[in-house]
């Protein structure tokens, strides 16, 4: 099951980067969020995954499934989210000012020399 | 966003929305002991109003809550804050929570946590951050 | 009081909250935020003296053991650049009330600075490698709003590319922490350190290693990675611009300082030379950047990416008299980078320009500008008695006495170039026939001197007090060099 997942993290950034390559602004974003979806599955896989058991530790108990990874992707899921959102806002607000979504136009260095 | 009449979805998230909100409370206080929580119920809470937005329109989801959600999020931060550094008055580690179990009258012998505060501030702020970029973007077109 | 560690990084976020509830009234927002970093100064102040008392201050949130739970660590490297930042943050609010117009200030400002106070403070204090990620997104998030202040076009369109690299390496960030969590299983920096110390550094880590680089070095601009700091800082406004130069950079070389001290200090021949070969490339980039351009800010950017550079050398020569030259310039710099700022922006206010060809004579009216900016350029530029002298000298002669020459050598002669390039600005700027301004801020151009002259001045007494400010220094690069101060600290606290 992790090797699958691993694979899947893999393929994840692949597209990312892909996306990321890419010009137009909108599928740049989608290619980060695509980035933190791989980030945080792996940080899955690295936790171990493991099933059927309780995520408590007690005296006496051997079996147990570590939670700090769970609460980790939690965590970095929050903070992609509104970056995310911030993101998508600022290139909307980029494309009403500069009129135009192609990151190759946005070059341009300002005049000073 | 421009209205339509579209009777059947109207209809159904009239009633929908309340049975939404209604399982957004129930995984709030779930969040306790079981799967559940703060941040759940408030994107669920936030689901039942995207509804009602996509339903209706920015018009109606005023009426029906005239918040301004940048406030809600901000009274949710204060509460969670405070709650967290309520440590501070006992000279203990910040986030340290205190709990105890009660005897209440209907719902019998309930435990009461000081986390629930600080969920409750989770609560709050997932609202209304999630209203708020929602607002953001749905207003400009 | 044992949450004395979390106070610099409470104060803000309690006023940072307070202040959102009244966003659009500038006076009460400028007067509670003034009064608060005040007050976080105030409390640096006593973590600082009780570090130094009393050694290693350390509190587990949420009364967890200490490997568990999420640990707040105050060591003296910690407390000093919390007080610096603190101070330095205070010198900007101060200078932004004057310089900032109400539409900037009334656009979240003094929110977004304390988000960002508590997000720098946050990083430099916390002790697990996770909720540094955590502190970074905070002050990120922050500096995405103050660098899109204003809304200029080619704002956005900068502030486009510096999210996307900032997302990027954020996204990276999490990864490497995964990976590290998958090898050691524990995300407490001390508990890390001791179980590395345990299995030995084996090639993994190293490569992990290398990865904290990477994502740290995106944040500090080290040489391959700092291709988006030129474009980035120069559009934000000039407040905005000293708290990003003053201390952005400083948090991803703090973050290095931290990780290649306490982790990863078993096989220093391949990462620490890695570390040198890119520092002494950074500072030669700097330099470069420095000579090559004519715009007063530029000058001043492309600096930072020097004392990154120089800073990073420090650190990754690694001797005890190497790091405490680090951490005397890592502290200096971020004074002195805030005041240089600053008084440019003064230029800037008076002049309506930032383009060095297009001013000239500025002593004449402005006198007490023009040594103010001479004393902070010698400053910067490590002339002794000033403050920047004791730095480099002791980065230096700890090359020398590790047995290195190119890298002292390179340091010693940037300083030369780094002088040659912010007295540029001073030959151009403030010599040469006066010319009729028509800047915006040409009225309030004392009151804006003000607050860049104390930072200044405390940059002298910084230079003059080395002795008094020794013993600080010292005992900031004991857990450094041996890291078991540091995990017998954290780790004792708990049990």
């Amino acid at each position: 099951m992790e090797i699958i997942m691993a694979i899947a993290a893999g393929v994840l950034v692949t597209c990312a980067v892909y996306l990321i390559l890419s010009k137009s602004i909108l599928r740049i974003i989608i290619g980060t969020g695509l980035l933190s979806h791989a980030a945080h599955l792996l940080v899955m896989v690295m936790g171990g995954l493991k099933t059927g058991d309780a995520p408590v530790i007690k005296d006496g108990v051997t079996a147990y499934t570590d939670p700090l990874p769970q609460a980790l992707v939690l965590t970095a899921i929050v903070i992609s989210f509104g970056v995310t959102a911030f993101f998508l806002v600022l290139a909307y607000r980029a494309y009403q000012e500069l009129g135009t979504d192609n990151i190759e136009e946005m070059k341009g260095n300002d005049s000073y020399d | 966003m421009k209205h339509t009449n579209d009777v059947i979805l109207e209809t159904v998230t009239s009633v929908i929305t309340f049975i939404i909100f209604l399982f957004a409370v129930h995984l709030f206080f779930a969040g306790h002991y079981t799967p559940g929580g703060g941040f759940v119920g408030g994107l669920m809470t936030s689901a039942a109003l995207v509804l009602v937005l996509l339903a209706f329109d920015l018009k109606t989801l005023r009426t029906i809550l005239p918040f301004d959600y940048k406030w809600i999020t901000t009274l949710g931060l204060l509460i969670s804050v405070l709650t967290a550094s309520g440590a501070l008055l006992f000279n203990v580690p910040f986030f340290t929570h205190a709990y105890d179990y009660f005897d209440l009258p209907l719902f019998g012998k309930t435990s009461l946590h000081t986390a629930m505060l600080f969920d409750l501030g989770v609560y709050l702020v997932v609202v209304g951050v999630t209203m708020t970029i929602i607002q953001t973007i749905g207003e400009s077109d | 009081m044992i949450n004395l560690p979390l106070l610099p990084i409470l104060l803000p976020l309690l006023t940072g909250v307070i202040l959102m509830f009244f966003p659009k009234r500038i006076k009460a927002q400028r007067a509670v935020s003034l009064i608060s970093t005040m007050l976080t100064i105030l409390a640096s102040v006593v973590l600082t003296q009780v570090v130094r008392t009393s050694g290693i201050q350390s509190v587990t949130l949420g009364s967890w053991p200490a490997p568990f739970g999420i640990t707040l660590v105050s060591d003296m490297l910690s407390a000093l650049l919390v007080l610096s930042t603190s101070i330095l943050t205070f010198a900007v609010l101060w200078y932004s009330t004057v310089y900032l117009s109400d539409e900037h200030e009334r656009f979240f400002y003094y929110i977004a600075v304390q988000f960002l106070l508590v997000g720098v403070n946050g990083a430099f204090t916390t002790g697990d490698i996770f909720n540094m990620f955590v502190f970074f997104e905070v002050f990120l998030i922050s500096s995405y709003v103050l660098i899109v202040l204003g809304g200029k076009p080619e704002q956005l369109r900068e502030s486009l590319k510096y999210v996307l690299i900032n997302v990027i390496s954020s996204a990276l960030f999490v990864i490497t922490v995964a990976y590290l969590y998958g090898i050691v299983g524990t995300l407490s920096m001390a508990d890390i350190s001791q179980k590395i110390a345990q299995s030995g550094q084996t090639g993994v880590l190293t490569v992990i290693a290398v990865l904290f680089l990477i994502v740290f070095g995106l944040k500090g601009a080290i040489f391959p990675l700092y291709f988006w700091l030129p474009g980035s800082y120069h559009v934000p406004p000039i407040p905005v611009l000293a708290l990003f130069g003053a201390l952005l950079t400083k948090v991803g070389v703090y973050a290095i300082i931290r990780t290649y001290t306490l982790f990863f200090y078993h096989e220093t021949g391949f990462t620490h030379e890695l570390l040198a070969i890119l520092a002494l490339a950074t500072v030669v980039i700097g330099v470069i950047g420095a000579l090559a351009t004519r715009d007063v800010k530029q000058i001043l950017i492309y600096n930072i990416v020097v004392a990154v550079g120089v800073i990073l050398y420090g650190v990754a020569v690694m001797t005890r008299q190497s790091l405490e030259g680090a951490i005397f310039y890592l502290v200096h710099d971020m004074l002195i980078k805030a005041a240089l700022f600053l008084l440019i922006g003064v230029m800037i206010g008076i002049t309506g320009t930032s383009r060095l060809n297009e001013m000239g004579g500025l002593i004449k009216d402005y006198p007490r500008l023009a040594w103010t900016y001479f004393i902070a350029a010698l400053s910067l530029a490590g002339i002794p008695p000033l403050s920047g002298f004791v730095g480099k000298l002791l980065i230096v002669r700890g090359g020398f006495e590790a047995g290195y020459w190119i890298g002292p050598a390179l340091v010693l002669v940037s300083s030369l170039l780094v002088l040659y390039s912010v007295m540029q600005i001073f030959i151009r700027g403030f010599w040469g026939t006066p010319r009729r301004y028509a800047g915006k801020r040409k009225a309030v151009s004392g009151r804006l001197l003000l607050p860049a002259a104390c930072l200044v001045i405390l940059t002298v007494f910084y230079g003059i007090g080395t002795e008094f400010v020794r013993p600080y220094v010292t005992q900031a690069v004991d857990p450094l060099v041996d890291p078991s101060v540091y995990i017998e600290a954290v780790l004792k606290e708990g049990s």
